[in-house]
């Protein structure tokens, strides 16, 4: 993660968070945007936990990884406290690699 | 600080706490998960201090460790934040004033603040509580950060772990909520579909940029017109119902319906 790219995405995040106290009163946004910025969102978080979970570079990641985010994700549905969620999650991960499974 | 805090009932005040501590322990998680995976330290601190959007920061540290670019981290998190830009447009009012206080007071914008603030009924504690929950989030998240950072170093084995699992895991905790709309949820299934059939083709980062293509499935939005301008339009709309409130915004979380339950459930919520 070089500083430049931090930059900018610091820089990118700064101009959408001050474009409505700036332009305010000049500019609404729709409704049909907001939902489409709304749903922006929860499409490439999910597309990363998919990602993340099921892929390593081009290839599969092995049962090991989605099976520790498969029961972080049962977790979450229950509302479980967010620490458990997480380490159930690796720990599930990592209990299946000390068992051999990749 | 003071009259801050008198201004805001005590709910709030234990509402903003609760949000405070969980949030603190996502950050923990971001340090020491981001150094673990063997980012330097620096990096998740920076990135905290200056992005100060959990959600995204996430989503690009984990890009970058799984071996996607630097290019596809930034626009993923950029697109991510995006959904910033309507919240902005919902508190503005919160943060009129002197040119300096409007600068600072952006920055603290989170999904997080603004639901805070529209929970208010008037405008004096709308911006009581923004500015409050902004400044405790912002020392809180930069705080834990560090911590996790430096524990972070400490874990050696990450496989052995399992900690490769703790990135899909702490985003999924996170949009878990967001999925309650059966829209986004077809929308963003699509999504995955997409990302993880093109994986094996594409360079890293491309096929997470490539899920959007979900977005045909996202609707037009519950409060959307007949005939809505996919564009900004300007303020002045001839043919909105007039409103008797003057001020955008008031009371209603207008950007949120879609999005999680309130700051009740602090932990469900997008972070930042």
């Amino acid at each position: 993660m070089p500083l430049l790219a931090i930059l900018l995405l610091a820089a990118g995040t700064y101009a959408f968070r001050i474009a409505g106290p700036a332009l305010g009163h000049r500019l609404t946004l729709s409704d049909r945007v907001r939902h489409l910025l709304a749903v922006a969102a929860a499409v490439l978080l999910v597309a990363l936990v998919a990602t993340g979970a099921l892929t390593q570079g081009h290839g599969f990641a092995g049962w090991a990884r989605p099976s520790g985010v498969l029961v972080a994700g049962l977790l979450a549905l229950r509302r479980a406290p967010f620490p458990l969620v997480v380490v159930a999650g690796a720990a599930t991960t990592a209990v299946l690699r000390l068992c051999g499974v990749a | 600080m003071r009259s801050l805090l008198r201004t805001v009932d005590r709910v709030t005040l234990r509402d903003i706490a609760l949000v405070c501590l969980a949030d603190a322990l996502v950050g923990a998680s971001f340090g020491a998960i981001g150094v673990s995976g063997g980012l330097p330290v620096w990096v998740p601190i920076t990135m905290s201090l200056l992005v100060f959007a959990g959600g995204s920061q996430f989503a690009a540290v984990g890009l970058v460790l799984s071996g996607g670019g630097a290019v596809a981290a930034v626009a993923t998190g950029l697109v991510l934040n995006a959904r910033l830009l309507p919240f902005g447009f919902t508190v503005a009012d919160v943060l009129e004033g002197p040119w300096w206080r409007r600068l600072l007071g952006a920055q603290l914008l989170t999904d997080e603040t603004a639901a805070f603030a529209l929970l208010q009924p008037d405008r004096r504690r709308r911006r009581a509580a923004y500015w409050l929950c902004g400044v405790a989030l912002f020392a809180v998240w930069n705080a834990s950060v560090v911590l996790g950072a430096f524990a972070g170093g400490l874990i050696g084995e990450t496989g052995a772990l399992g900690l490769d699992a703790a990135f899909p895991a702490v985003l999924l905790a996170l949009v878990l909520p967001s999925l309650t709309d059966r829209r986004t949820r077809a929308a963003a299934l699509a999504g995955a579909v997409v990302a993880v059939a093109a994986t094996p083709y594409l360079p890293g980062g491309l096929p997470v940029l490539l899920a959007l293509l979900g977005l045909v499935f996202a609707g037009r939005g519950a409060a959307a017109g007949p005939d809505p301008v996919p564009d900004a339009e300007p303020a002045p709309d001839p043919e909105s119902v007039p409103d008797p409130e003057p001020h955008p915004g008031n009371g209603k979380p207008v950007g949120r319906t879609s999005r999680g339950s309130g700051p009740s459930a602090p932990i469900t919520e997008e972070v930042h």
